[in-house]
C-alpha cells in the first residue's frame, strides 16, 4: 500500500509532460529525437564501457605488440586476430580506447558544465536579486572574463592550476584540473542569463509576497525565482555541453589536458596524428568521427531546445 | 564622456594589476626560487645572500611593485627550460605568430566579405545553399580537425603544400619573415586557412545578414527605380551601410585570431609565441607563462579599451548613458 501511495503522484506527473508543449515539439522534431537517441546510446556505451569493450586497453597483461598497425576488419598478418576499427602502435583495439576515452570526455564535459552552471547560477542569482556593489563587481568580473575566448581561459587556468600542484599529483589531477579549467571558464554565459531573468523576476508580485511573508532572501532565491529561471539556462547547458566537450578534446589534443595514461578523445586523436603520414589512418578517423558525432548531436539537441522553448517562435 | 574615458582606463588599469598580481604569485609561491636557482651545496649565508640580492627579503608590496616594473620593461626573468631571458625568446618568435595573424586575418576578410555578398544577392542558387551548408559544418568542425584534414588533404594525399613548419625565413634586423621566399610562402597557407576559417564563416553569416536586410530597406527599392545597374545598387548603396557592424566584429576579432594561433601553430608545429605557451604549460615553465599571460592580457585589455573608446566617439547614446 505505501509504495502505491508513494508511486501514484508520479504517472499524471509523466503523462503530464508527454502532453506538454515541450514534449509534443520533441516527438514532432525527427532530427531531435535522433541526436537525443544517438546522445543517450554513446552515453551509456561509454558509462558501460568496461562491459562492451571487446579488449581492456590499459591493461598490458591483454596487450599482444604483435597486433600493433592492424588495419581495420582485417585480421593481423602475425596473430591472425582481427579488430573491428584496427588497432594503434601498442596493439590496443581502437574500438575500446574510443569507448574508454568517451568516457572520459563525456565526463569532463558533464562535470565542467556542472560546474559551470552552479557557480553561474549562484552569481547571477545573488548579482540579478542583491543589485548595488554586489552586481557591480561580478557582473564586472563576468564582462572582463568574456572579453577573453573561453578556450583562451581554460588554457591559462589549466596552466596557473598545474603549476601550483605538486609535481607528483599531476598527472592524476589532471582530468581534475581539466574540469576546473573548463567550468571557469564558462560560468559566465549562466550568470548573465540567470541575472538577466531574475531582474524581471524578483519585480513580480510573487516575489514580493514571499518578501511580506518574511522569507529569506536564500530561500526566495532558491525555492522562488530559480525555478523561474531554469528553462533558459536548460538551453545554455546543452550547448555548453558540447563546446566544453570541444574544449576539452581541444587541450588534450595540445598535448595540456587528460594525460596519456587516461586518454580521451582529444588525446586519442593527438597520437593518431603521428601516424597520419605513415598511412595509419583508422588511429586518426575514428576517434575524430565519435568526436564529431557526439559534438554534433549534442549541439543539434541544444538547437531544438532553444527553439522549443523560446516562446516568441510559437 | 571624459569621466566614462576615466572609468574605462581605470578599470583596464585594474584588470592589468589583477592579472600581474596572478603572474606575479605564480613566480613567488610555485617552488622556492632560491631552490630552483642554488645546487646542492649551498650554506645559510649564501641563501640569505641571495635571498636579499635578489630582493626576496622585502614585504610583498614592494616585490609586486618590482616585478610590474620589470614586466612594464619586458623583463620577465629566464626561462626555466631553455635558460634564456623571456623576453628575448618571446621577441625572436612573435614574428612568426605575426605574421600569420595577419595573412589569416586578411584571408578572413576578404573571403568573408566576398561570400557574404555573393550568399546575399544569389539567395536561391544551389552554389549558395553549398556555401552555407559547408559553412555550418566549418563552425561545428574544432580548428584542430580542420588543421588535419588540410594535412591530410593537401601534404598526405596531394603533396602539394608542407605540413609543419615556417620554410625558409629571411631575416630583416630583428624580424624574421616567411613572404620573401617561395617556401615560406607555400608553408604559411595551410596553417593561415586553418586559422581564418572560422572567423570567416563568422565574417560571411554577419555579412550576409546584414545585406539581405539593408536590400530589403526603401532607399534600395528606390535605387532600382532609378533605373541604377544591379551592380551600383548592390556594391554602392547596399554594401556601404552593410560595412559599418562588420568592422567593429573584425576588431573584435583581431584578439581572438593570435589566441586560436596557439591551437594552429601547435598542429602545423609553427614556430611562434603559441607553441611557446603550450610547451611552457607541458613543463610548467612558469616565467614563459607568467609573460605571455601578461602580454595577452595587455593585448585584449587595449584592443576592448580601443573599441570602447571608439564606440563613444561614434555613438553619442553611450556618451548620454555613462552620464546619468
Amino acid at each position: 500500500m505505501t509504495t502505491a501511495k508513494i508511486k501514484r503522484p508520479f504517472a499524471p506527473r509523466l503523462r503530464a509532460f508527454w502532453a506538454s508543449d515541450l514534449a509534443w515539439s520533441f516527438r514532432h522534431s525527427p532530427v531531435a529525437f535522433a541526436s537525443f537517441i544517438f546522445v543517450c546510446l554513446l552515453t551509456f556505451c561509454a558509462i558501460f564501457a568496461p562491459l562492451i569493450a571487446p579488449h581492456d586497453p590499459f591493461n598490458p597483461a591483454t596487450l599482444n605488440l604483435m597486433n600493433g598497425f592492424t588495419a581495420p576488419g582485417t585480421p593481423n598478418a602475425f596473430t591472425g586476430e582481427s579488430f573491428v576499427l584496427g588497432t594503434d602502435d601498442q596493439g590496443r583495439d581502437v574500438f575500446s580506447t574510443i569507448l574508454y576515452g568517451m568516457r572520459i570526455s563525456l565526463f569532463v564535459g558533464f562535470a565542467a558544465v556542472m560546474l559551470g552552471m552552479v557557480l553561474g547560477i549562484t552569481a547571477g542569482l545573488v548579482a540579478g536579486y542583491r543589485g548595488g556593489w554586489t552586481e557591480t563587481i561580478i557582473m564586472r568580473i563576468a564582462d572582463v572574463q568574456l572579453t577573453f575566448p573561453a578556450i583562451l581561459v581554460a588554457m591559462l587556468i589549466f596552466g596557473i592550476t598545474k603549476s601550483f600542484t605538486p609535481v607528483e599529483y599531476r598527472d592524476q589531477m589532471a582530468i581534475w584540473v581539466l574540469i576546473l579549467a573548463i567550468g571557469l571558464s564558462d560560468w559566465v554565459q549562466f550568470a548573465r542569463v540567470v541575472r538577466g531573468a531574475t531582474l524581471v523576476e524578483k519585480n513580480k508580485e510573487y516575489v514580493q509576497a514571499a518578501q511580506l511573508v518574511g522569507r529569506s532572501g536564500l530561500a526566495i532565491m532558491v525555492r522562488h525565482i530559480l525555478p523561474n529561471v531554469l528553462s533558459p539556462v536548460l538551453v545554455i547547458a546543452t550547448i555548453s555541453l558540447a563546446l566544453a566537450i570541444i574544449a576539452e578534446a581541444t587541450l588534450s589534443f595540445l598535448g595540456v589536458g587528460a594525460p596519456p595514461t587516461q586518454p580521451s578523445l582529444g588525446t586519442l586523436i593527438r597520437i593518431g596524428q603521428g601516424f597520419l603520414f605513415s598511412g595509419e589512418w583508422w588511429i586518426l578517423f575514428f576517434p575524430a568521427c565519435t568526436l564529431l558525432a557526439l559534438a554534433l548531436s549534442v549541439n543539434l539537441l541544444g538547437d531544438w531546445l532553444r527553439d522549443a522553448l523560446n516562446p516568441r517562435l510559437r | 564622456m571624459l569621466s566614462y574615458i576615466i572609468r574605462r582606463i581605470f578599470q583596464s588599469i585594474l584588470v592589468l594589476l589583477v592579472v600581474g598580481l596572478v603572474a606575479f604569485s605564480m613566480f613567488r609561491f610555485v617552488g622556492d626560487p632560491i631552490e630552483n636557482m642554488m645546487g646542492q651545496e649551498r650554506t645559510q649565508a649564501d641563501i640569505v645572500r641571495l635571498r636579499a640580492q635578489l630582493g626576496l627579503d622585502q614585504p610583498f608590496p614592494v616585490q609586486y611593485w618590482k616585478f610590474l616594473k620589470g614586466a612594464a620593461q619586458g623583463n620577465f626573468g629566464v626561462s626555466y627550460r631553455q635558460g634564456r631571458p623571456v623576453g628575448q625568446i618571446i621577441a625572436e618568435r612573435a614574428p612568426a605568430t605575426l605574421e600569420l595573424a595577419a595573412v589569416s586575418g586578411f584571408f578572413a576578410i576578404i573571403a568573408g566579405i566576398g561570400l557574404g555578398i555573393f550568399t546575399a544577392i544569389r539567395q536561391k542558387g544551389w552554389a549558395s545553399h553549398f556555401i552555407m551548408t559547408a559553412s555550418l559544418i566549418g563552425v561545428s568542425l574544432p580548428t584542430f580537425l580542420i588543421g588535419i584534414l588540410l594535412i591530410y588533404l593537401f601534404s598526405v594525399e596531394l603533396d602539394l603544400l608542407p605540413s609543419f613548419g615556417r620554410g625558409d625565413v629571411v631575416k630583416i634586423g630583428f624580424w624574421s619573415t616567411g613572404f620573401l621566399t617561395a617556401s615560406g610562402l607555400k608553408a604559411l597557407i595551410l596553417p593561415s586557412i586553418t586559422l581564418g576559417l572560422y572567423q570567416m564563416t563568422l565574417i560571411m553569416r554577419l555579412v550576409r545578414a546584414e545585406m539581405q536586410e539593408v536590400l530589403r530597406q526603401d532607399y534600395i527599392n528606390f535605387a532600382r527605380a532609378r533605373g541604377l545597374s544591379e551592380r551600383v545598387v548592390n556594391f554602392r548603396h547596399a554594401l556601404k551601410n552593410t560595412l559599418v557592424p562588420v568592422i567593429t566584429v573584425i576588431g573584435l576579432q583581431l584578439g581572438s585570431i593570435i589566441a586560436f594561433a596557439i591551437i594552429t601553430e601547435t598542429v602545423f608545429q609553427w614556430p611562434g609565441v603559441g607553441l611557446l605557451f603550450i610547451n611552457a604549460i607541458q613543463f610548467v615553465d612558469i616565467p614563459v607563462m607568467a609573460a605571455y599571460l601578461m602580454l595577452i592580457s595587455v593585448m585584449f585589455v587595449g584592443i576592448n579599451l580601443l573599441v570602447d573608446l571608439l564606440y563613444a566617439a561614434i555613438d553619442p547614446r553611450l556618451r548620454s548613458e555613462s552620464a546619468t
